[in-house]
């Protein structure tokens, strides 16, 4: 178990900077989770901490030790591949043992590691067969498997679930929640999939363009984006962006929404912004912050009513999506379902301000 | 849609209909051949009579033919093996480096295998050629004594592994790259994470993932090198003193140039069943491990 530490990492393929500077500090125990879109450089980081990618400049510590020209198989780290990476023509058990087989350990030894690691993930009446008998989700389990049986400082997922499908994928992100609950390694996990993200992590990494546009909880990712990627990336469907005002009505101080109600503003954020009266911001709204009723507000503000035409109804079961046309824009809101709102009819919404984010068009971070 | 005559909206005998030509040209091409080859192995030297087996036992009774199966095999044996260490090395070559380079090497490295090999071999001859040679000139020059390439026995079958060795890597390299081209990178990352060096990674994933690869390539090469004839032909005719004959060039010597048809024909049947068995076993091993990995 080491904690991990990377300093200005930077990644260039030719002429390309796919990693940026990354500063980041993994402690011991942690289970960190990058997220960002394709292409954000994710991926690339995870290689170099791997030691499967070389580093372009920068480093990477792994407890005291800095890597950065160690070998991969001297870094104690293991890793789960997207697609397992199993050797076909072993079997699950020869595939777990393989790299303690390399290290020479002794068969007996390597007998109870495998059977341990076996009985963890629940493959061990798998032990004899081979991946191609074995269906996706198993082959996810032995992957696992073989990164355990390693006892390693640190664990590296890339994108491990991204095979599976919906079901088998929530099943495994609850495993490998207990995995780490159990055996507490320093993890690291790659994925562009903000659930597993939100899910898995006690420190959310938010990449975007082979930079952290914001590294904390997930709770913090959430409800405190510091950039307008970081609010429109997190969450599903995605936060609603308009333009809007801030101006000061009747003694309070309100953001006015392009075309939509005027939004009274917390006193606290509203000493934030007053300096940025008269301006066009860009106002964040999610989707559970636009009802059918103010009652459904746990907040300490009531929302402001407002008409609106309906465009599209997505009706989930337990709620239901709406979007809806404001001005040009067209927004999205979740609605429980005692109401049912129909495709082109007119209705009031109810738009909560306690949640809203004001961003600043041209900086993008959020105020 | 035009409505067909009854027989041929039947399926089965649309199916039989569109597979005329592949059997006839199995038969005409195959068939045909073999049997005729069979039938002509059981006449006398003028085709007059039948003689049952008498040109075969005739083959039993002969040094020279035993002395001609040895040096097949053994032509076979060493010429596969160096054929396929090379195609082995050359491909693992040209897969480390970068993929923009690799069709001008790869192009290069064809070069022996698309030349027609009896033009080729006339150039080797012309390499060994004891009285004007290029190599003998080039030892004495340095002082080495020139070798006898095509008149002593050793170096007469030197010089025409060398040369079907030359001819022959090329087609392993392809299948061996392709193969390598085929393995997942992945695995050899994971390989990596494992601990696996250079060594390791190539025994415990390269060799295995490619085996049925190796195996098929070999028995082909096997068969068209049992087979080979031009080589021999252009290089030596068979001598010193027969002792560089293959099947293909002795039954050409005793069939066509003895004027014994049946003869050469018998010599050639030879190799048949031994291949045949061959082929059976390494396909058999093939069909499993496919099977395992698929």
């Amino acid at each position: 178990m080491a904690d991990v530490t990377l300093q200005n990492l930077v990644k260039t393929f030719d002429t390309v900077e796919a990693v940026r500077g990354i500063d980041l500090q993994i402690p011991n125990n942690e289970f960190v989770v990058l997220v960002g879109p394709s292409g954000c450089g994710k991926s690339t980081v995870l290689r170099m901490i791997a030691g499967l990618e070389d580093i372009t400049s920068g480093d990477i510590r792994i407890g005291d030790l800095r890597v950065n020209d160690v070998p991969p198989k001297d870094r104690n780290i293991a890793m789960v591949f997207q697609n397992y990476a199993l050797y076909p023509h072993m079997t699950v058990e020869q595939n777990m043992s393989f790299g303690l087989r390399l290290r020479k350990v002794a068969k007996s030894e390597i007998r109870g590691k495998v059977q341990r690691a076996a009985d963890i993930l629940g493959i061990a009446e798998l032990l004899g067969r081979r991946p191609r008998e074995l269906s996706g989700g198993q082959r996810q389990r032995v992957a696992m498997g073989r990164a355990i049986v390693r006892d390693p400082q640190v664990f590296l997922f890339d994108e491990p679930l991204s095979n599976l499908d919906a079901k088998l994928r929530g099943q495994m992100r609850i495993e490998i929640q207990r995995l780490h609950q159990q055996l507490r390694t320093t993890t690291i996990y790659v994925t562009h999939d903000q659930v597993e993200a939100m899910t898995l992590a006690d420190r959310v990494v938010v990449m975007n363009a082979g930079r952290i546009e914001q590294a904390g909880t997930p709770d913090e990712v959430y409800h405190q984006p510091r950039t307008r990627f970081v609010a429109g990336f997190m969450g599903s469907p995605a936060m609603n962006f308009l333009n809007c005002q801030v101006t000061e009505e009747n003694g309070h101080t309100v953001a006015r929404l392009a075309d939509g109600p005027a939004l009274p503003l917390p006193a606290e954020q509203a000493a934030r912004v007053r300096s940025y009266a008269g301006r066009t911001l860009v106002a964040g709204l999610r989707p559970e912050n636009i009802r059918e009723t103010a009652s459904h507000d746990g907040g300490n503000s009531s929302g402001v009513p407002h008409d609106v035409s309906i465009d599209i109804v997505e009706p989930l079961g337990r709620e239901t999506i709406v979007y809806f046309r404001l001005g040009d824009s067209t927004l999205c809101a979740r609605v429980g379902t005692e109401v049912h709102p129909r495709a082109g009819e007119q209705t009031s919404l109810v738009f909560h301000p306690d949640r809203l984010h004001l961003i600043d068009p041209e900086t993008d971070l959020v105020l | 849609m035009r409505v067909l005559p009854p027989l041929l909206r039947r399926k089965p005998a649309v199916a039989v209909l569109m597979c005329v030509p592949l059997f006839a040209l199995i038969l005409g091409l195959v068939a045909y051949p073999f049997f005729h080859a069979l039938f002509l192995a059981t006449l006398n030297k003028a085709e007059t009579a039948f003689v049952g087996l008498d040109n075969f036992s005739f083959l039993f009774g002969r040094q020279t033919f035993w002395m001609v199966v040895r040096q097949s095999l053994l032509f076979a044996l060493v010429a596969v093996v160096f054929k396929a260490l090379i195609g082995l090395a050359a491909a693992h070559a040209i897969n480390t480096i970068p993929t923009k380079g690799q069709r001008k090497w790869r192009g290069m490295m064809l070069i022996p295998w698309v030349i027609p090999p009896a033009l080729s071999t006339l150039g080797w001859w012309w390499l060994f050629e004891p009285t004007y040679s290029a190599i003998n000139w080039g030892l004495t020059k340095l002082a080495v004594p020139a070798v006898p390439w095509l008149s002593d026995t050793f170096w007469a079958r030197f010089s025409i592994i060398l040369v079907n060795v030359w001819v022959g890597a090329p087609f392993f390299l392809i299948m061996y790259l392709a193969a390598l081209k085929s393995i997942p990178g992945e695995l050899y990352e994971a390989a990596e994470m494992d601990g696996a060096g250079p060594w390791q990674k190539f025994f415990h994933i390269t060799l295995p993932m490619i085996r049925n690869i190796i195996a098929i390539t070999t028995l082909f090469s096997i068969i068209v090198t049992l087979a080979n004839f031009d080589i021999v032909r252009v290089l030596t005719q068979g001598g010193p003193l027969n002792t560089t004959h293959l099947f293909a060039t002795y039954a050409f010597r005793v069939g066509i140039e003895s004027g014994d048809i049946p003869l050469g024909a018998a010599v050639s049947l030879f190799m048949f069943p031994m291949l045949a068995i061959l082929a059976f076993i390494i396909l058999r091993n093939v069909r499993r491990r496919a099977a395992s990995l698929a």
